[in-house]
């Protein structure tokens, strides 16, 4: 039988040990994926509104894995507990893993309690991509927001993230800012824990 | 010296102007002129394949007339795409400033989710980065890179 010699090396793809991963990936390459991943999913919907959630749903299973993964990769495997905390590790941590360099701004939003805003110049997936004007605000974008949507929920901390578009005095390209809206429960539990 | 660049051209694979920039100070080429000038000149490319005694020929490179030199580049990758410039007659580093516009097509052009292949360009990055290249090497006078 093939392969009766060979039954160590054939562990079951879950009994591999994690390995450390490739720490860099050609841009180029993820760029077209990314590009092939937005044209087929436009080509399965009717509207706009449908071609953010799809792309939103892309990027939440991304970010449940991503969540698992570094976690276990902290040597402290830590679990957050408050908003900060959780906050700072996507600011961080998961940017860094993501996109080789943290978030350009973490800020508190000043009309809700609520509302938190992670800011970044020029997305990393946005940065071959332009919108033509007809899609009104489209933003690939959507993608990361889906991400760290992920990552806040498996974390515990259910929230409504979005991503926007803000122009900048001085800048040619707006600037990108993700739009975290926690739910009431977790403010809640946040302002108990405090 | 400065390196002056009258126009940019860049056609598809069936010889149709997918974008034409002008930069002289000619006056704009009418819209119907320059499709027509494209396609006259996918049309003269190809036959000059056929038409060269060496083996292996690539079709035209360079055309070098009294008032001007048309440079003409043709992706390795033999889907048909043909960047072309007319430029100023013994202007340095055109073939570099091709390579770049290639560079920048393959990036803000075919990584676009919204482009449609062989359609006319229509990406903004792509006209904000050929503006920053071509202003570079075509107006200011920039000797290589």
């Amino acid at each position: 039988m093939i392969g009766v010699g060979r039954a160590k090396q054939n562990l079951n793809v879950v009994d591999r040990p994690l390995g450390k991963g490739k720490s860099e990936v050609s841009l180029s390459a993820f760029a077209f994926l990314f590009s092939e991943l937005v044209q087929y999913n436009q080509g399965k919907v009717e509207n706009i509104a449908e071609l953010e959630h799809r792309l939103e749903e892309a990027g939440f299973g991304v970010g449940i894995r991503m969540l698992e993964l570094l976690c276990h990769r902290d040597k402290a495997n830590r679990r957050e507990t408050r908003v900060l905390g959780i906050l700072s590790f996507v600011h961080s941590t998961v940017w860094k893993s993501l996109f080789g360099k943290v978030a350009d701004s973490l800020e508190k939003g000043t009309e809700h309690e609520d509302e938190y805003m992670i800011s970044e110049k020029e997305l990393l997936v946005n940065r071959f991509v332009s919108v033509p004007g007809g899609m009104g605000g489209f933003n690939c974008g959507t993608f990361v927001a889906g991400i760290v949507k992920g990552v806040l929920d498996g974390a515990g901390f259910p929230a409504r993230v979005t991503a926007h578009f803000v122009a900048v005095e001085g800048q040619a390209r707006p600037r990108t800012t993700i739009l975290i809206k926690f739910a009431e429960e977790v403010v809640q539990r946040d302002a108990r824990l405090a | 010296m400065a390196a002056i660049i009258f126009n940019l051209f860049v056609i598809n694979k069936s010889g149709g102007l997918i974008f034409y920039k002008d930069y002289g100070t000619q006056g704009r080429l009418d819209t119907n002129d320059s499709l027509r000038l494209a396609s006259l000149w996918h049309s003269m490319h190809a036959i000059s394949k056929e038409l060269s005694p060496v083996n292996g020929c690539n079709g035209i490179e360079v055309l070098e007339a009294d008032t001007f030199e048309l440079h003409c580049f043709q992706a390795l990758t033999g889907m048909a795409q043909k960047i072309f410039v007319a430029a100023e007659p013994g202007t340095p580093g055109i073939d570099s400033l091709l390579k770049t516009v290639y560079e920048l097509y393959t990036d803000y052009v075919l990584k676009n989710p919204f482009y449609e292949v062989e359609m006319p360009i229509r990406c903004e990055l792509w006209d904000l980065n050929l503006a920053l290249a071509v202003r570079r090497d075509g107006k200011t006078g920039l000797t290589g890179r």
